[in-house]
């Protein structure tokens, strides 16, 4: 007779949450059958490409696109005057502004769409595009976003030089003001500096930088004029949001559009906003009535997509003289680029800027920020973040070992003095954000222990004690990171995109009469393994084995509706709609079950994958022998079938957290970082799948490295963008990427079904002030308070030598 | 455009196609072949995405010509499982090591490990981080495809030494 399984072998045969399952979408990534966006090849297909403009600001004189029109193999070259007709010059942002589609009389930032050549391939169209002839005449540009509203500026915007606001977000102060944000109690803030026995203030900026997915932005339109029918392919993470807008802004009712994300080659938010080139292969489409594909090429990626960060806050803290911090203040001034089209729900111009309280008990905080255009590319993304999240805590991170210093006080020490304690939960921020759960000083203690703390400073003051004394011209540095993420956008009264539709995602599941089920999604993974995590989800929750259950996400004419991934919204939010839905497949089931079963509903228990009687144990029906029954033998009343929809509007956001330690050796006369060692401790709730979280942690930090180390993406006085391309943008090669060590604590959320939290973003979070931290630890005792990122080795060196350490 | 005639062999199959001199074999394999698992991820041969092996060395295809590849022997990440289907140890490592997400660098990837352990049938940790080198990832922070190809490594060893 065969062994009954054991309770153990059935859970483990399920492959649900809580199991390190391997991923469904490997085979096919790893034999080069990934299906990317350029991967696709329709009959007739053409292809698109820019002219862009060499200047910063300047008025456009004269378009001659004749000798592009005669190269073979060209077919249309498109100008904004070809798109007035249709009003598709200008295209909505997500930020409540517009922005040129291609451009209108004046171009605005280098690198801008100007014009848009099609041909039958891409080396014609390359070649159309060397032979356009634009006639400028060069205007003075605005690059120092602290000058932008200067009285003699020129104003950039012509086109809203009289809009009284932008998006909504109330009076503009200049023709290149977007709008002023705040928020927090400024007269108690006052007070408390006033009474405050020790204040520290401190300009930080977070530098302009790109989130470079190692796939382009790239789309495939294609319009069928006998139906009236738009088909896209693109690199979208959010497509329904896509769709709606599209439907918005062309006469295209949303029933003739789909959208279509495939195979996503890594996302980091720059593929979330609606960029020119998405527009430009519909526009081409829909008059040449065949397929248009648009790829742009790195260089195109880094400058002229979505930039993130450029926030230049100047921080202040308050506290008592033996470390209690009393009031928080940060004025903020926010570099647009020449069109608002920041990335963030349409009442939170400065995103969720209200974390900056971090994971302190800060009684008053006061925030402020002011959007300016400048000359640059448009854009404002999470990279890697939720909306203004990893700005809010680089600040007051670095603030807080700013503030011990001053107090000379361990920046640990100061920070477990003032951090939020498990007793206070669920705990409300002065800003009025509800934290969901977390045992902060417990976290921050294992970190601690982890990486043998006390030790580390006995040994960095003896390598400091050898550096004074000449023996030695190395540093060493320590960085702590103690942060509280806010992700799983989120509460659709407070949260919506395109001042539309809220934040609120979705699954739809149905189960086969085999047992076998499948299950799609308003979000799009572009790397995360949504096609296997959600499957474990689903598979704790119904007794159904993961490898049974097919995930599709990505078609706006299949799946429900969603606002897409990012923000790491896709557990929190979508992971709650699986979870939903999936219960209300298991409460069906179990009516299904009692009606074969004879008995009632309540006698039934669940039992991994089956339904048990109370009392009778042995009479019992598997999930999927009731998936059978549903489709033969429901009770009078019930609907055959078993399937459920939920739309899932979380009630909060949710507050992962961590504690990071970095120690670093500079070496002082090269400007030289050596990462000796990264400790990350995360607590995302209840961890769906480790090796998956795991993943993305070294993915995350690896990021932060490469951002605090050595990304920017600058400008010169006269606005051209310095370094973008692979050549001088850094992405870290195996050989500097440091190596990781990854701990975890779990503390499920509370309001969410299953108790997860969303774990992607948080090594960027709190990643970059970790290293920062660390790089200014390093110089704390000889007098450096701050040097910007990127910490590159000129820059450290430069700081080494501001502090006359090196001749 | 003068157009050039190209013979080679790509994954074991003799292939023919007709191109522009200036074409690059990148496109070749891309649009013409339809051979898509060796991606474009840089304009500036930075990031490795399109590595395929050329007559036993990797190279990066965005900076050979298709003409260059004349006769050549090309090995892409669709040529490295068996002919049974059977994957690759580096294939299978991969998989086993979580050592990709979005999989765009992945099969550029596979294709330079590959030949890294034909060059370095037993690398160190730090050889396997200078050999991929010229490989980027933007998701994976490289630590998980390291062990993929170091267990790899072992695994081909093993079985060489079986045998
Ligand atoms: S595409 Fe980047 S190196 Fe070839
Ligand atoms: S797995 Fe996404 S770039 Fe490597």
């Amino acid at each position: 007779m065969n062994k009954q399984p054991s309770r153990k072998e059935r859970e483990a045969a399920l492959e649900g949450i809580g199991t390190s399952r391997k991923r469904v979408e490997d085979p096919r990534f790893t034999q080069g059958k990934g299906n990317y966006v350029d991967d696709i090849k329709l009959p007739d297909m053409v292809h698109g490409d820019f002219v862009r403009s060499p200047y910063a600001h300047a008025r456009i004189k004269k378009i001659n696109t004749e000798a592009a029109l005669a190269v073979p193999g060209v077919l249309a070259v498109l100008t904004a005057d070809d798109l007035k007709p249709f009003n598709l010059h200008y295209m909505p942002t997500l930020a409540g502004d517009v922005q040129a589609v291609l451009a209108d009389e004046k171009v605005l930032y280098q690198m801008q769409e100007v014009a848009f050549v099609v041909a039958t391939d891409r080396y014609s169209a390359a070649d159309g595009v060397e032979l356009v002839e634009v006639e400028y005449e060069e205007l003075q540009p605005v690059i120092d976003p602290f000058t932008a509203m200067d009285k003699d500026a020129p104003v950039l915007r012509e086109d809203i030089k009289d809009a009284k606001e932008v998006g909504g977000h109330g009076p503009r102060k200049h023709p290149n003001h977007i709008w002023t944000w705040e928020a927090g109690d400024q007269k108690a803030t006052d007070k408390a500096f006033k009474d405050a026995d020790v204040a520290v203030e401190e300009m930080i900026s977070y530098q302009r930088c790109h989130a470079s997915p190692m796939e382009t932005a790239c789309c495939v339109a294609s319009f069928d004029k006998i139906n009236g029918a738009l088909t896209v392919w693109g690199t979208f993470q959010a497509p329904h949001v896509v769709r709606t807008v599209a439907a918005l802004i062309s006469p295209l009712p949303e029933h003739k559009i789909r959208i279509i994300a495939p195979d996503i080659g890594g996302g980091f938010g720059n593929k979330v906003g609606v960029y020119p080139g998405y527009i430009m292969a519909i526009a081409a489409t829909v008059v040449l009535g065949i397929p248009v594909k648009w790829v742009e090429d790195r260089i195109e990626n880094l400058s002229a997509t979505a930039f993130a960060r450029d926030y230049h806050m100047k921080g202040e803290l308050a506290a008592t003289k033996d470390g209690k911090i009393t009031g928080l203040r940060c004025y903020t001034l926010a570099d647009h680029g020449a069109f608002d089209a920041c990335v963030s729900a349409s009442k939170f111009p400065a995103g969720l800027f209200m974390i900056c309280t971090n994971s302190y008990d800060i009684p008053n905080a006061f925030v402020s920020v002011d959007g300016v255009y400048t000359n640059k590319t448009p854009g404002g993304v999470a990279y890697r973040c939720s909306l203004r999240v990893t700005e809010a805590i680089y600040m007051v991170e670095r603030m807080v070992d700013i503030l011990a210093q001053k107090l000379g006080m361990d920046p640990a020490e100061l920070r477990m003095k003032n951090m939020i304690t498990p007793d206070q939960f669920p705990y409300t921020t002065t800003f009025g954000l509800q934290y969901d759960s977390g045992d902060y000083p417990a976290a921050f203690k294992k970190a601690m222990k982890a990486v043998g703390y006390d030790k580390l400073r006995k040994e960095q003051a003896k390598m400091l004690e050898d550096f004074k004394a000449g023996k030695s011209r190395k540093l060493m540095g320590i960085g702590i990171s103690t942060f509280t993420e806010i992700v799983g956008a989120g509460p659709s009264r407070v949260c919506d995109l395109v001042g539309l539709v809220g934040t609120f995602d979705s699954c739809e599941v149905r189960v086969h009469p085999t047992g076998a089920a499948i299950a799609r999604f308003g979000t799009k993974s572009q790397g995360q393994a949504h096609e296997t995590t959600y499957a474990q989800i689903l598979s704790t929750e119904m007794g159904i084995p993961a490898a049974d259950i097919e995930i599709e996400e990505g078609d706006t004419d299949t799946a429900p509706y969603g606002m897409g991934t990012w923000g790491s919204r896709s557990t929190p939010v979508g992971g709650a709609a699986c979870a939903n839905a999936a219960r209300k497949v298991r409460a069906k089931a179990q009516k299904i079950a009692a009606h074969v079963m004879e008995v009632s509903e309540k006698d039934l228990e669940w039992d991994i994958d089956t339904f048990r009687v109370k009392g009778a144990p042995d009479k019992a029906m598997t999930m999927k022998e009731v998936a059978l029954a549903a489709y033969s033998n429901v009770p009078e009343g019930l609907e055959m079938g078993l399937e459920a929809v939920e739309y899932y509007d979380p009630p909060n956001f949710t507050f992962p957290y961590g504690a990071y330690i970095c120690v670093v050796e500079i070496d002082t006369d090269t400007g030289e970082t050596a990462i000796r060692s990264f400790y990350a401790l995360d607590d995302c709730g209840t961890r769906i799948n480790p090796m998956i979280i795991e993943g993305q942690v070294h993915g995350g930090l690896t990021e932060a490295f490469a951002i605090s180390m050595g990304q920017i993406i600058d400008y010169d006085e006269t606005g051209n963008v310095i370094g973008a391309s692979f050549l001088d943008y850094f992405i870290p090669t195996a050989v500097e990427t440091p190596v990781w060590t990854t701990d975890h604590t779990v503390t499920p959320c509370p309001h969410h079904p299953i108790g997860a939290k969303g774990v992607g973003e948080s090594p960027n979070v709190g990643g970059v002030p970790c290293f920062s931290n660390a790089i200014n630890d390093a110089f704390a005792a000889l007098g450096g308070v701050h040097t910007q990122m990127p910490h590159t080795a000129p820059r450290v060196w430069e700081h080494a030598k501001e502090l006359g350490l090196v001749a | 455009m003068a157009s050039t005639k190209v013979s080679l062999t790509v994954n074991g199959n003799e292939v023919e196609a007709e191109v522009d001199s200036r074409t690059l074999l990148i496109h070749l394999l891309r649009e013409h072949l339809n051979i898509t698992g060796p991606h474009i991820g840089c304009d500036t041969s930075h990031c490795g995405a399109c590595t395929v092996d050329l007559n036993g060395k990797s190279v990066k295809a965005c900076t050979v010509l298709a003409v260059q590849a004349q006769d050549g022997d090309v090995l892409t990440v669709e040529g490295m499982a068996a002919a049974d289907g059977t994957l690759h140890p580096l294939q299978q490592a991969f998989m086993d090591n979580h050592g990709l997400q979005c999989g765009f660098c992945t099969p550029g990837m596979l294709t330079r490990a590959h030949r890294l352990l034909q060059e370095n049938p037993n690398p160190t940790e730090e050889e396997i981080r200078w050999g991929i080198s010229g490989n980027l990832c933007r998701c994976t922070g490289y630590q998980n495809i390291v062990k993929a190809i170091s267990q790899a490594a072992a695994q081909m060893n093993m079985k060489e030494a079986a045998e």
